[in-house]
């Protein structure tokens, strides 16, 4: 069975549907929203990158904000990365909030020596005298047949500098809240927006981050659960642990393992830096299985990290070594490949059934 | 040395420095000499683990330097820039404590000294130049009140991508930014002819629509009054400008460097041209600015200030390990905070 993403139309994360200050939206325009709401509630914040003034970017997430709030605060920048990051340190020196866009995921890699050696090291090098609330928004990950270098997966990469926070949502409403949350913060934010769902749309409670709790309590303040992995759907026998748009694709996975009995809990990890360890060893302890899911290539990617953790906290209860279904050891391919590529319904089944199989040697 | 002087396209109407400036100026040109010597010296004996030395860069670092106005501008170094560090008053233990491997950058206050952390990646600091000039637009400050931010850096440098995108986003948005180019004659080992295309690096400028002036980088006056006009251009909101001084790097590139390999000695005597400070000195003395009671007592100067220098980095000691953690984010993350924990519980069981 192939399987894309375009066909993953299964609404996940249902937050009060009902209540006051609901909305139904698509990603995109919870982004919109969300950055129009920045522009208004922090004078210093500043975005800017390709073609997201006037055009208001590729994927439309800058729309209207330039007619709306300006020129000075929404511009067209060269087309240059290493220019956009670049200049963001500086703005972020001279006490402006930048959220800059890079335009896609492999357009990143000519602005990594700024990401990388600048903004990641800024606040160190200054002696914390020169933070850098940089959210840098980059449209990531595969799954909409674009060419070359326009579908990438580079949260290990990011995740492993230190210096960098990293995440990435997979619905609109952790859309609206995480990218709030971020451009509020004072470190860098790399904000990883799986544009394979910029279309889906989904609830949006815009009057409250975490439904169940107050927006504003104390902890939210702190970051609360909005700084955390989010259960996407509860589950007793195995945790499939995802992020971004492979989130959509698990809970379609646990709808089937359903139908054989078994009672699949799916993980959003949201932020893959810092990772959720706590929230991997309750759903993981519960469970005392896991499957990581997630398109990037095997080898030293954020899999291995997340097995390590579980396998730290869930060591002497975890039934099985934990498993990674991932993309594969190879450039990503193009379009007519990228079914085979990005993990499909029936290799996460697989994954699940070699855990669930799994016999002590 | 040759030297092609490019007509200032930028005039200012600033009144020439007055005697006792030019006599500052020559003290902080002593101060420098000597500072720097030294620290090679203290390289030698071990005080301090490796220095990019500025031998006969004074006059464009010091002449630089002097016409910051540090209550608005902003400075953005690269690690050759201790001249243009104690030009502009900074706290120079802070400044020698990268030498002194304390702490990467160094361990001044940028936001107070005006002076950004000094920078190792050639060319990395270039953009942040013209995004915080940009910031100065952005604030929306009258003609002639905008801050100006300098970025420095060298020939080898401008053979980076971000210095052509630096450029061109400046044109672009009309950003106080002046470009100041130290051409010292060397990347390391690879001389400004097997380095820069086109010329020279000011000449590159003028495919950026951006005024640009060639000055002799000996002359610590020229340089002044080049970076003053500069100054006073971006100031007024006409966008940025490159000064490309021409100087000389005289001896190594840095503490572990051995010119030898691809220069003779001969050859750099003769490269070099005349000695920066030597020559200044001449000139106050022939203008009747200075006499040799007041050349005496500015050497004495700068030995007193080199010893309080040396003691100064002696005392530094090392960081408290726990920095280490402490000074990544601004809100830590739970990982780094246990590998702390952990760091602190392992240490203190040795
Ligand atoms: C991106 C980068 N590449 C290489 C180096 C190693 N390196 C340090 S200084 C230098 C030469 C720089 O020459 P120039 O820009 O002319 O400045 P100068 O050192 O002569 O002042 C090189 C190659 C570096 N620091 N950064």
């Amino acid at each position: 069975m192939s399987e894309t993403i375009t066909q993953a139309r299964r609404e996940e994360n249902n937050p009060a549907t009902a209540a006051p200050g609901v909305q139904q939206m698509s990603m995109q325009q919870a982004l919109n929203r969300a950055l129009d709401e920045i522009l208004a509630e922090d004078p210093k914040t500043v975005i800017f990158g390709e073609d997201c003034g006037r055009l208001g970017g590729v994927f439309r997430i800058t729309d209207g904000l330039q007619a709306k709030h300006g020129e000075q605060r929404v511009f067209d920048t060269p087309l240059a990365e290493s220019g956009i990051l670049g200049m963001s340190v500086g703005l972020a020196m001279a006490g402006f909030h930048p959220i800059p866009e890079v335009q896609f995921d492999g357009f990143a890699y000519p602005a990594i020596n700024q990401i990388v050696c600048q903004i990641a090291r800024m606040n160190y090098r200054s002696r914390g005298t020169l933070p850098m609330p940089i959210t840098l928004r980059v449209p990531s990950f595969g799954g909409i047949r674009a060419p070359e270098h326009h579908g990438e997966s580079l949260e290990a990469l990011f995740a492993h500098v230190p210096g960098l926070k990293v995440v990435s949502p997979s619905t609109p409403h952790d859309a609206y809240h995480l990218l709030k949350y971020a451009a509020t913060r004072p470190d860098p934010v790399i904000f990883m927006e799986p544009k394979s769902r910029y279309w889906q749309k989904g609830p949006v409670d815009v009057t409250n981050a975490l439904p169940g709790t107050a927006v504003h309590d104390a902890d939210a303040d702190n970051g609360g659960s909005l700084t955390g992995a989010r259960v996407a759907r509860e589950g007793r026998h195995i945790t499939l642990v995802a992020w971004g748009a492979m989130v959509a694709r698990c809970l379609q996975v646990a709808d089937l393992a359903a139908e054989d009995g078994i009672d699949v809990e799916v993980l959003d990890l949201r932020w893959l830096k810092p990772i959720d360890a706590a929230a991997l060893a309750r759903s993981v302890g519960k469970t005392r299985r896991a499957v990581v899911v997630h398109e990037a290539p095997l080898t030293s990617g954020l899999g291995a990290e997340v097995a390590q953790l579980i396998t730290q906290s869930c060591f002497s209860t975890l039934k099985a070594p934990v498993e990674r279904v991932t993309g594969f050891d190879v450039p990503y391919p193009s379009g007519d490949l990228e079914d085979e590529y990005i993990p499909n319904i029936d290799r996460i089944l697989f994954g699940i059934q070699r855990v669930l199989e799994y016999r002590r040697g | 040395m040759t030297t092609n002087p490019v007509p200032a396209v930028v005039e200012d109407d600033a009144a020439p420095l007055t005697h006792p400036q030019l006599r500052e100026l020559y003290n902080l040109m002593a101060a420098v000499r000597h500072l720097d010597t030294s620290a090679v010296a203290w390289q030698r004996q071990g005080i301090i683990p490796g220095y990019a030395p500025e031998l006969g860069q004074e006059a464009a670092q010091v002449g630089s330097g002097y016409a910051v106005d540090r209550t608005r501008d902003f400075v953005f170094p690269t690690y050759r820039e201790m001249g243009v560090a104690r030009a502009m008053g900074l706290d120079m233990v802070g400044y020698m404590s990268t030498h002194k491997a304390t702490w990467h950058g160094g361990m001044y206050n940028p936001l107070e000294s005006r002076f950004a952390p000094i920078q190792a990646v050639v060319a990395g600091s270039v953009l942040h130049a013209v995004g915080w000039a940009h910031g100065q637009t952005l604030a929306g400050h009258a003609a002639g009140e905008m801050g100006v931010a300098m970025t420095y850096f060298g020939d080898g440098a401008s053979s980076q991508g971000d210095v052509h995108e630096a450029m061109n986003f400046a044109a672009v948005m009309k950003s106080p930014v002046v470009f100041f180019i130290q051409n010292n004659g060397w990347a390391i080992s690879v001389p400004t002819e097997r380095q820069v295309a086109g010329g020279s690096v000011a000449a590159r400028a003028a495919g950026y629509g951006i005024p640009s002036l060639q000055v002799d980088g000996n002359d610590v006056v020229a340089v002044y009054e080049a970076t003053r006009s500069a100054f006073a251009h971006c100031r007024a909101g006409n966008g940025p400008v490159v000064i490309e001084a021409m100087t000389y790097r005289r001896g190594p590139h840095s503490t572990a460097d051995d010119p030898g390999r691809y220069r003779t000695l001969e050859e750099e005597r003769l490269d070099a041209g005349e000695d920066p400070l030597t020559r200044f000195r001449q000139r106050l003395l022939e203008e009747g600015v200075a006499d040799e009671a007041f050349f005496a007592e500015a050497q004495r100067l700068a030995e007193e200030e080199e010893e309080a220098v040396r003691a100064g980095i002696a005392d530094l000691g090392p960081r408290p390990g726990s920095e280490m953690f402490s000074l990544v984010f601004q809100e830590p993350t739970p990982a780094l905070q246990s590998q702390a924990t952990a760091w602190r519980e392992e240490s203190e069981h040795v």
